[in-house]
């Protein structure tokens, strides 16, 4: 199929055609014409490259109830992403070549996004030894990122190995930063409003002490580092000096940590229940500016899906997480965009090129350019609506943004040039 | 007054003091009465859905409800559906489609009154979640600090004990601010909120400068099993640092007061020479209990028939 792609405009940027074409980009310019092709009016619309999700959380196998492989790769699609890194906590675990070609190949069935397998660093995510690393790499899935989010890997000298052992295929063990022994029964960022609301104080200090440690060990053994969903004005400092070290890390920031505070907390709904919790109006403005700067260098959605029986009980009993696929670009047009902090170039570097260049995908994140692959998007910027979670594509409902209006609307994605959002529908 | 009672910090000073004037009232309709019942709730339900073992409160409310003569429902979660894993949810409309007027809940998790109060349309009113509030303990101590004391307004309380886990203490601190009262927490520090620099309270962690200046001592329950997560070193050196013994009640003004919301732990955090004296309101306490609990029943249930 061949596209003709009228008048967008590459980066928000003077507004060009786009022809796309055998899953390229064939040739950008003014007035292009191509018979046959399927002309895409683009009028107003702006062209960012694919994006690429460095955490998000399928749930298949295992919870297909709450999303599947499919259901999320559509989901992922309508937010604009052609590649998403499907975490290892699923039932059974992600720590074998086994499980993770399966998720792989449902993912090249469902065919909307590449469907990038994460290997469990640690068999089944228990934090006592490595899994096999090297042959979850070697698959076909081609592993290269490591991580047992939702557990930390507590132990430093397990830690230390990891980080050691992946640089052996150029991996990178991405860290989900809690001190376990502080966090204990942890249900929300300890602060004043956990003091009145009664619920257990997860400290910032319990994610900043992690990273402080993991960016020794990474520039002891010159390993790379990626920290998973930084919460905290504190952990945000400890990357800056890191980085000014010239240690190999790198980081990520949730959509949601972008947008929202403990003040959701008040309500006790446990849909704005996450880990790591949802922190202050300083930390929010800390994070805001460390992604404006780059000392955060993605934007990672950590979509989690949960069944509604998950979400609707009492908070403490509540699974931890949130959707995030869907309304990512979303936030980042409302915390980054609207008020100059980042421009859509900077939106494509924070949510296409570099959460790639972590990865180490081929394909992805590349420029919208003559001859790299087709993968990209087209946003109108103007559009505002207010999210029904009813409305989403994924599996389950657990939108914190339910009933905020939010800007921008993805038109279209697409896929290597194949089209799977056209009008803001998915295509399949 | 609102359609729920899920927290102390919700009351504003008029809606507080109302509770205290109707318990007084009642307290008066019924003294010296021989049938000590009220017609007022006749033909309406009140389940005590208790998720936790709690007898005395709910045996308070269940005495309240009968008095001003409802039909009262004691739901026990241990032995029932909900420990075959029915969901608060489930129970909570299961109660409803019953033809519950009002669910008095005791709960483990914080805020679960909350999400109770989503879910039915009748009257929740909170019997005490988790580490957040137990309200009615506040109102029946404002109300018993107002009886001895005979105002609130300036009145200094000390709240000494394990505040980081007490739903009493946060109840009565919000509640006594409100009602002008003048709270001093003290606690050594590992069983202090991280953020209870935001309360509208003092914070001492020295029992012996506060007592002086006190006119209520408030002493909260600290559990044993707190020892063994090193919230303190061991439970002879809490008593000593935090107790309330002779010595130490020695200190207080002639007409302060001392209470508890028990159960106590005599030996541990208060002496039982001190518990069973006269400055001692431990045993008011629970009687006024009854009459502030019929005092809130009566409010959210508008004492008519829908």
């Amino acid at each position: 199929m061949t596209y003709l792609i009228k008048g967008a405009r590459p980066y928000g940027e003077a507004a060009a055609d786009i022809l796309v074409t055998d899953g390229r980009i064939a040739a950008i310019g003014e007035s292009l014409s191509a018979t046959g092709a399927q002309v895409v009016d683009a009028a107003g619309l702006i062209a960012l490259p694919g994006l690429v999700d460095l955490h998000t959380h399928l749930r298949e196998p295992g919870r297909e109830d709450a999303e599947t492989v499919e259901t999320g790769s559509r989901a992922a699609a309508l937010g604009g992403f052609t590649a998403v890194h499907a975490m290892a906590n699923t039932d059974p675990v992600a720590d074998t070549a086994g499980v993770v070609e399966q998720v792989w190949r449902l993912g090249q069935e469902a065919g909307l996004v590449d469907v990038v397998p994460v290997g469990a660093v640690t068999v089944g995510l228990e934090g006592e030894r490595l899994a096999e690393l090297g042959a979850m790499a070697d698959s076909a899935a081609r592993v290269r990122v490591f991580s047992d989010d939702g557990h930390c890997v507590a132990d430093p000298a397990l830690m230390r190995r990891a980080l050691e052992y992946v640089k052996a295929f150029d991996g990178v063990v991405a860290q989900h930063a809690e001190e376990p022994r502080l966090t204990t029964g942890a249900q929300m960022h300890e602060g004043d409003r956990s003091a009145r609301l009664g619920l257990t104080g997860w400290p910032a200090a319990a994610e900043e002490a992690i990273i402080a440690r993991d960016v020794l060990l990474a520039g002891h053994v010159g390993a790379r580092l990626h920290v998973c969903h930084v919460s905290t004005a504190g952990s945000v400092e400890i990357l800056r000096w890191a980085k000014g070290r010239g240690v190999q890390v790198t980081a990520e920031v949730t959509p949601h940590h972008l947008l929202l505070t403990d003040a959701c907390a008040e309500s006790y709904d446990p849909v704005f229940k996450v880990n790591p919790p949802l922190r202050t109006d300083d930390d929010v403005a800390a994070l805001r500016a460390g992604l404006a700067d780059g000392t955060i260098d993605a934007v990672g959605t950590d979509h989690a899906p949960h069944a509604v029986e998950d979400k609707e009980s009492e908070w403490a009993q509540a699974r931890p997480g949130m959707l995030g696929l869907e309304q990512a670009l979303s936030v980042v047009i409302e915390t980054m965009v609207e008020p100059g902090r980042l421009d859509w170039r900077g939106v494509a570097d924070r949510m296409s090129v570099r959460p790639a260049a972590i990865g180490r995908l081929d394909g992805h994140g590349r420029p919208l350019a003559v001859g790299e692959p087709a993968n990209l998007l087209l946003l109108d910027p103007g559009a505002r609506a207010v999210v029904d979670p009813a409305a989403l594509a994924s599996r389950s409902r657990n939108s914190p943004y339910a009933g905020r209006e939010l800007p921008g609307r993805v038109v279209a994605t697409f896929l290597r040039g194949t089209a799977t959002v056209l009008d803001g529908e998915a295509v399949t | 007054m609102k359609r729920h009672l899920l927290e102390a910090a919700d009351l504003d000073r008029a809606d507080a003091t109302l509770v205290l004037d109707t318990a007084a009232q009642i307290d008066q309709a019924l003294a010296g009465r021989e049938v000590k019942k009220l017609p007022t709730l006749r033909g309406r339900t009140v389940v005590n859905l208790f998720y936790e073992d709690s007898t005395r409160t709910r045996i308070s409310f269940e005495l309240a409800a009968k008095r001003l003569s409802a039909d009262v429902i004691n739901f026990s979660a241990k032995g029932s559906s909900v420990s075959k894993g029915e969901s608060l949810k489930d129970t909570a409309l299961t109660l409803e489609a019953m033809g519950s007027d009002a669910i008095v809940v005791r709960h483990s998790a914080s805020g679960a009154p909350h999400r109770l109060a989503n879910w039915v349309r009748g009257s929740v009113v909170n019997a005490g979640d988790g580490t957040h509030e137990h309200p009615t303990q506040a109102l029946l101590d404002a109300y018993t600090i107002r009886q001895r004391l005979g105002r609130l307004e300036g009145v200094r309380v000390a709240v000494v004990g394990d505040v980081l886990h007490s739903r009493v203490a946060r109840s009565n601190v919000w509640l006594l601010h409100t009602l002008g009262a003048e709270v001093t927490v003290v606690a050594p520090p590992t069983l202090l909120p991280v953020g209870i620099g935001s309360w509208p309270v003092e914070v001492s962690y020295d029992l012996d400068t506060v007592l002086p200046k006190s006119d209520v001592v408030m002493m909260l329950r600290v559990q044993a099993e707190r020892m063994n997560a090193s919230f303190f070193p061991s439970a002879r050196e809490y008593s000593r640092r935090y107790g309330l013994d002779a010595r130490r009640v020695a200190a207080l003004a002639d007409d302060a007061i001392v209470m508890h919301p028990g159960p106590m732990n005599r030996g541990m955090e208060i002496a039982a020479e001190v518990a069973d004296s006269a400055r001692s309101t431990i045993v008011e306490q629970v009687g006024n209990g009854v009459s502030v609990r019929m005092a809130v029943l009566y409010l959210l249930l508008g004492g008519s028939t829908q």
